[in-house]
């Protein structure tokens, strides 16, 4: 789960990194109100989407008069700001982040990830802060820094002087340097956080360090001991499918393409959008059912892809192991029945009791297609999503 | 011979007292495992599917003899679980659990590395479907009547379509020595080398099949390993062809968050590390049988 940069910012300085003064608002009234309030001749407006690469796609101003911020502002709320982590769809800013401007003498870089290689906690820094990270471990490696920190004894301060040194900082602020990246540090443990990124972190005329932005990520599957952080989510920031997805306890992500999908399992799910587009097609969806595959949960799946208007063609792949295939075929015929289906469906049932379920479908009377292969269903569900899309241009559907 | 668990090897379940864990325990006995017990605190000294209770895993240990342990406890308790099972000495132990927080399985692999390597446990999972050694024991939660009993070895992140892999090579009459569940976590008990690395010394596998998908360093380093310690030929099945960058397929681990972690590119190094590659998931079986048919 990610949050916003002001929520990183509030509960990064809590312990102890130090953030420009700074306020949230709404509308460009409540900017102006936040520019007033914090004082000062230059303002950054800040738009607040679950997004890194803000600057390069215009969502951050920097003004210097409070007609400037309400103008930002203006332009800013209700925007939808497409940056290379967001895909092409983008991400809707509705919150703003008014801040003090700073005055940037150095912009470093610094983070902290899981490095799955080593199953350490990996604390990653270069002096040339500011670009994008990946771009420099690719042209310039040496100017990056990683220091692994050992579990059970957890960052010590000699990792975080030379961390600090690694940043080029002078000596005298080394004190300052280790107190913040050991607050970080003790951040990221005691807040099941997977990723705690501050591009730019920067010293100030007046030698401080300042994190500039701040971005956190969270582990999913340690939000049941992380209330507080669960609370943080924003809902407007993710994809509403896989939202609903969630709620209903489906593994959702929306792609592209317009073969819709229902498999059980995140394996098998991967390997059946391969076929697909192997046998030339474009899957819709990944959408892992999981190991259950009630006839509810099927009718949920169903709508749930359904719900994708671009979608011509649904497959539907289940290798039964625990649950049985006639147990599946009585689910899908049901939420078929009760779902007026307006595009071609494939079904392609393995594993426990195959012989009763293919029966089960092919008694229904309904005009489901059937495949005995995943290779064969890939092909057939591209067949009939192009037959589809022949009859929409020939101008029958 | 097979690796991890044969018809012998002693097997307790922890979490075995509830839904999920009885109807599994009761599955791998049907299937013919050496089922002798399980965990759950506080009911030790009952008997359950007629077998006895114990409240710790230490207890099971030395009452029952117990080598190996599958486990159901729920993410929040399941490192704890592990960790004891470690200590009280189990071998080899499956985690089935799916939702571990990250920071706990990272204290637990640090927990393993400090026992000796000869008496440290060997972690499977979490987020798997088990082991299966088939005909001869199963410690999952997979249907044991797809999987024919032979010589070649299994290893994968995925449940169901391992199973894709048993049965498509089934159909050709093909049979597994083990099959192994690695999980789809980010940080996991076993990697995809450490398996490799079992299947090369057991005699009985002549062949490997590893079925991987984006994201993490695991296959390409199975891939290294293959090329410089394996005399047995590995073939590989990598999923997530269409996947996204950035984006999470089910799988915590699932996810391209840096360059080399799509499947694309992971097949494209392994290929070049000698791995023969099964360029679809509906022909593993049949590259399976193909490198079989030039030995």
């Amino acid at each position: 789960m990610d949050i916003h940069e002001y929520q990183a910012k509030d509960i990064l300085s809590g312990y102890g990194l130090k953030v420009a003064e700074g306020g949230l608002a709404y509308s460009s009234e409540d900017a102006v109100q936040r520019a007033r309030e914090i004082g000062g001749h230059v303002w950054a407006v800040k738009a607040q989407i679950h997004s890194g690469a803000r600057g390069k796609a215009g969502g951050i101003k920097i003004c210097k008069t409070h007609d400037e911020v309400e103008a930002a502002a203006d332009a800013l709320l209700g925007k939808r700001l497409v940056t290379h982590q967001t895909g092409p769809a983008g991400k809707v800013c509705s919150r703003l982040y008014v801040e003090a401007g700073t005055d940037i003498v150095k912009e470093l870089y610094f983070c902290f990830l899981v490095d799955r290689s080593s199953e350490r906690i990996v604390m990653v820094g270069s002096a040339q802060g500011g670009m994008d990270i990946e771009e420099l471990a690719v042209t310039n490696p040496d100017a990056i820094t990683k220091i692994y920190i050992e579990p059970a004894v957890g960052l010590q301060d000699y990792q975080a002087r030379e961390m600090a040194f690694a940043l080029g900082l002078d000596p005298e602020m080394m004190s300052h340097a280790v107190k913040t990246i050991k607050g970080c540090y003790k951040a990221l443990r005691a807040l099941d956080v997977s990723m705690l990124e501050i591009n730019p972190l920067v010293v100030t005329a007046s030698n401080e360090l300042v994190a500039l932005d701040a971005k956190m990520g969270f582990d999913d599957n340690a939000l049941f001991r992380q209330l507080k952080i669960a609370e943080l989510r924003d809902k407007t920031q993710e994809d509403p499918r896989e939202m609903a997805a969630a709620d209903r306890g489906l593994s959702y992500v929306g792609l592209d393409g317009d073969i819709g999908c229902m498999i059980n399992g995140a394996g098998l799910a991967m390997a059946t959008m391969d076929m697909i587009k192997l046998a030339g097609g474009e899957p819709a969806n990944f959408l892992d059912v999981g190991g259950g595959a009630s006839a509810e949960r099927t009718e949920k799946a169903f709508r749930l892809v359904l719900a994708d208007k671009g979608v011509k063609a649904m497959l539907v792949n289940i290798f039964a192991g625990i649950n049985r295939c006639d147990w599946i075929a009585e689910g899908v015929v049901q939420a078929v029945r009760k779902i007026d289906m307006k595009v071609p469906l494939i079904v392609r049932l393995s594993g426990t009791n195959v012989e009763e379920g293919q029966r089960i479908i092919k008694e229904s009377g309904l005009p489901i297609i059937t495949a005995e292969t995943l290779a064969e269903a890939a092909e057939k569900a591209v067949q009939a999503r192009n037959e589809v899309v022949a009859k929409e241009a020939a101008g029958e559907i | 011979m097979a690796i991890f668990i044969n018809e012998t090897t002693r097997i307790i379940v922890q979490g075995f007292t509830g839904k999920i864990g009885s109807f599994h325990a009761q599955d791998m006995i049907n299937y013919g495992s050496n089922v002798v017990g399980g965990v759950t605190p506080g009911k030790g000294g009952q008997t359950h599917l007629g077998l006895p209770v114990f409240n710790t895993v230490k207890e099971a240990v030395s009452q029952a003899g117990a080598e190996a342990s599958i486990i159901f406890v729920p993410p929040a308790f399941a490192a704890d679980s592990i960790m004891e099972a470690a200590d009280a000495g189990i071998k080899y132990c499956v985690a089935i659990t799916d939702g571990i927080p990250t920071q706990d399985m990272m204290t637990v692999k640090n927990f393993l590395r400090r026992f000796p390597v000869e008496e440290r446990m060997i972690l499977t999972g979490p987020n798997c479907a088990g082991t299966i050694s088939p005909g001869r024991s199963m410690l999952g939660i997979m249907p044991g009547h797809i999987y024919k009993q032979g010589n070649v070895g299994i290893v994968g992140r995925s449940g169901t379509l391992g199973y894709e892999a048993a049965d498509q090579m089934k159909r050709l009459g093909i049979g597994i020595s083990t099959s192994v569940g690695i999980g789809g976590d980010p940080i996991n008990g076993s990697s995809h080398r450490d398996i490799l690395e079992h299947f090369e010394n057991d005699p009985e596998t002549k062949v490997v099949l590893m079925i991987g998908e984006i994201g993490g360093p695991q296959e390409v380093e199975a891939g290294l390993y293959a090329k410089e310690h394996m005399t047995k030929p590995v073939i590989a099945y990598i999923a997530g062809l269409t996947a996204p960058e950035g984006r999470r397929m089910g799988h915590a681990g699932a996810i391209i968050s840096s360059a080399g972690e799509g499947a694309a590119e992971k097949v494209a190094i392994l290929r070049e590390l000698g791995v023969h590659i099964s360029p679809t998931p509906s022909s593993m079986g049949e590259t399976v049988a193909a490198v079989l048919a030039t030995l």
